[in-house]
């Protein structure tokens, strides 16, 4: 018993790491997607649903995932990843069954009643009530049972390790582990904002507007669900359960050692290219030492939009054309500009598992580093 | 009642007197409700229409619309918890002093003298389940399409109340003063430093100068601005207090009228065409 479940353990705190927690969220994400049909099955939903459940319990068993499951702030993010869980099963079930009914010739759920406008008193009113009734009972009970969290006087002596930003900003603190400040504190926020509001203007496709569908819209889903689901629910988890000390790694079931140390041997593109490669010095000047790095951000951001487009290299080619014929010019390179930036993040992380890599362009004469 | 009377079909047994008649009859609750019993369509129309919250609904609404699997009530929670934050807010404003000497006793004192003194818990859990449901309900909007027109300018309405929300948190996370405000705080906003341009530690802000004086240093960047001094400190507690009780409220307050407006002027709840 005690040993399956020590062997249980070492395997979650594996799969936990960051490689391949992400690369296990991001086939989950879009695997979701794919066999749609497949997984809403809500024998198959839930069965899923306790067995990740009872995971939760049986974790609480361990004493360092209850130390930090029970912190008071962190008992929001756990909340929020069942409820993540089961409304996107919601969203998605509901999908699923306006598409076999839209491909039977049936009116989908959205449209039985479509000529009737029912009264918004009682019916709304009362769902409203009822909802706003148990929700206040549930606020009550929470905050009897769960005292707010209150630490020691504040003191800019003392800096507590780990020092972490509010849950809530924990995926941007995340991304500081592979960009500097001004990228993930400043520019990554800023272009999250931008691309939100942009998501309007930048989906052409008429279908799927005020109904639930997965078919219809399985491009705008997936993708969506890559930066809401992973890049942002998924790494404020890992934020919180998995980044210890110094904001080192540590698995679920890990006690929190200050003195970990990681092996630090990142290394920037210049050196990678110069001295490990070419086995020369850093010539001195940043722009010869950086040059191919420079390069290779302005292909990417400039080139590669145009390249999807004009070379008809692979399917890839063919759907990134079709796309911007749908959408136009303007509304192409603005969505391909968003997406390549989002894209960064994961990119990076792959480079520095796979390479070290620590910079692309490191230019700290002008703290310019990405 | 002459209006029951005349709309009550035949099938419907007349209601019964309520010994409460005589107050529906007076005339100070004829000058409030200007409705009679809400047992036929008219006054149920009239509940609405006569009452600026009730208002903010429309009369009738497509049967899809009411669903609780199509809209989760999330955004209608989102506001709820809203207005459950204005009010424990409220009374948390009198018993707390945002300076350094005061805030964290005050918050002490709270917890230990004040009976009922639940809605810190209120106000705190209240936050952090706000966060979570603005969430869930933007991710519902995108999922039933709802940003396609007609309604494109209200997901913007909306993604503005959500950076509000979040920094509806992040302002009131600093104000207990304790060990986990300042440095969460800290962290939070040393990401300023390393604006582009305006932070001291930002790529270019060092080509901001007069002759050989540099403009954006650590004394006058935007970290400065927002954190009245070169650290969290007391400056910074004061500014993030009125931010958080006055300014950023305000702001989603009023978003949140154009928010509901544009719902109804957008043809109510989104549904098949
Ligand atoms: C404090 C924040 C917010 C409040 C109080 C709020 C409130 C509401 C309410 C009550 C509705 C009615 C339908 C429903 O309950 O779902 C609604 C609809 C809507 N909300 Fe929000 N909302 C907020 C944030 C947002 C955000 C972050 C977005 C998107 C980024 C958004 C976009 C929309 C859109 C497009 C609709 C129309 C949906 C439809 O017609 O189906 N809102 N909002």
């Amino acid at each position: 018993m005690e040993a399956a479940s020590d062997t249980l353990k070492m395997i979650i705190n594996k799969i936990c790491e960051p490689e391949p927690f992400f690369i296990l969220m991001v086939l989950w994400c879009f695997a979701s997607v794919i066999w749609a049909d497949k997984w809403v099955k809500p024998k198959i939903a839930f069965t899923m649903m306790g067995a990740f459940f009872l995971l939760y319990l049986f974790s609480l068993t361990d004493s360092n995932f209850y130390s930090i499951a029970t912190k008071g702030d962190n008992i929001p993010i756990i909340a929020m990843l069942f409820m993540s869980v089961y409304f996107t099963w919601l969203g998605f079930w509901r999908g699923v069954e306006n598409d076999k009914r839209k491909a039977e010739g049936r009116p989908m759920i959205e449209e039985e009643g479509k000529e009737v406008k029912v009264l918004v008193w009682p019916h709304l009113i009362y769902i409203e009530f009822i909802v706003g009734i148990f929700c206040t009972a549930l606020l009550v009970v929470w905050s009897i049972v769960i005292m707010a969290p209150l630490e020691e006087p504040a003191s800019s002596a003392a800096t507590p390790n780990p020092s972490k930003a509010p849950w809530y900003f924990l995926g941007l603190q995340e991304m500081l582990v592979y960009f500097d400040p001004w990228m993930a504190g400043v520019v990554a926020p800023s272009l999250i904002i931008v691309g939100l509001m942009a998501i309007p203007y930048l989906d052409k496709n008429p279908k799927g507007n005020g109904y639930y569908t997965i078919k219809e819209r399985w491009f705008a889903i997936s993708f969506f669900n890559f930066g809401y689901l992973v890049l942002w629910m998924a790494l404020i988890f890992l934020g919180t359960v998995m980044r210890g000390p110094n904001w080192n790694f540590f698995g679920p079931f890990d006690y929190w050692d200050v003195h970990k140390q990681p092996v630090l041997n990142n290394l920037n593109l210049s050196e990678l290219f110069f001295i490990k490669t070419l086995d020369m010095g850093l010539p001195e000047h940043w722009l010869k030492r950086e040059a191919l790095g420079i390069a290779l951000t302005v292909i990417y951001l400039f080139v590669l939009p145009v390249l999807f487009d004009k070379v008809p290299f692979f399917k890839i080619g063919e759907f990134f054309k079709k796309m911007r014929i749908e959408m136009g010019a303007v509304r192409y390179y603005t969505f391909i500009f968003l997406f390549l930036t989002m894209m960064s993040l994961p990119i990076k992380m792959v480079l520095r598992w796979t390479v070290n890599l620590k910079y692309v362009v490191a230019i700290p004469e002008y703290f310019f580093n990405i | 009642m002459a209006d029951d009377k005349e709309l009550r079909p035949a099938h419907v047994p007349k209601r019964q007197q309520s010994i409460f008649q005589p107050i529906y009859d007076s005339q100070i609750w004829q000058s409030i409700f200007r409705h009679g019993w809400m047992d036929n369509d008219r006054n149920r129309a009239l509940v609405i229409i006569t009452n600026v919250f009730m208002h903010l609904h429309p009369v009738r609404i497509r049967k899809s619309g009411v669903m609780l699997s199509f809209t989760w009530c999330m955004g209608g929670l989102s506001f709820f918890l809203f207005l459950v934050e204005t009010v424990t807010g409220v009374l948390l404003m009198f018993y707390y002093r945002p300076t350094a000497e005061y805030a964290y006793v005050d918050i002490v004192a709270l917890r230990e003298h004040v009976p009922l003194g639940l809605f810190r818990e209120m106000h705190r859990w209240g936050a952090h389940a706000m966060v979570i449901i603005v969430w869930l309900h933007m991710f519902r909007v995108f999922l039933t399409g709802s940003y396609k027109p007609p309604r494109e300018f209200n997901w913007n309405v909306g993604v503005i109340l959500l950076v509000l929300t979040l920094l509806l948190s992040f302002t009131g996370y600093l104000l207990p003063w304790d060990q986990l405000a300042i440095w969460a705080v800290t962290v939070g906003t040393n990401m300023a430093r390393a604006t582009p341009l305006l932070g001291h530690e930002g790529p270019g802000a060092m080509f901001i100068k007069v002759g050989d004086i540099s403009l954006v240093h650590a004394g006058s960047d935007v970290r400065f601005g927002l954190l009245g001094g070169r650290f969290v400190g007391e400056a910074t507690l004061l500014r993030f207090y009125v931010l958080h009780c006055v300014a950023i409220p305000l702001g989603a307050a009023v978003l949140m009228a154009v928010h509901f407006w544009r719902i109804r002027k957008d043809g109510g709840i989104s549904g098949p065409m």
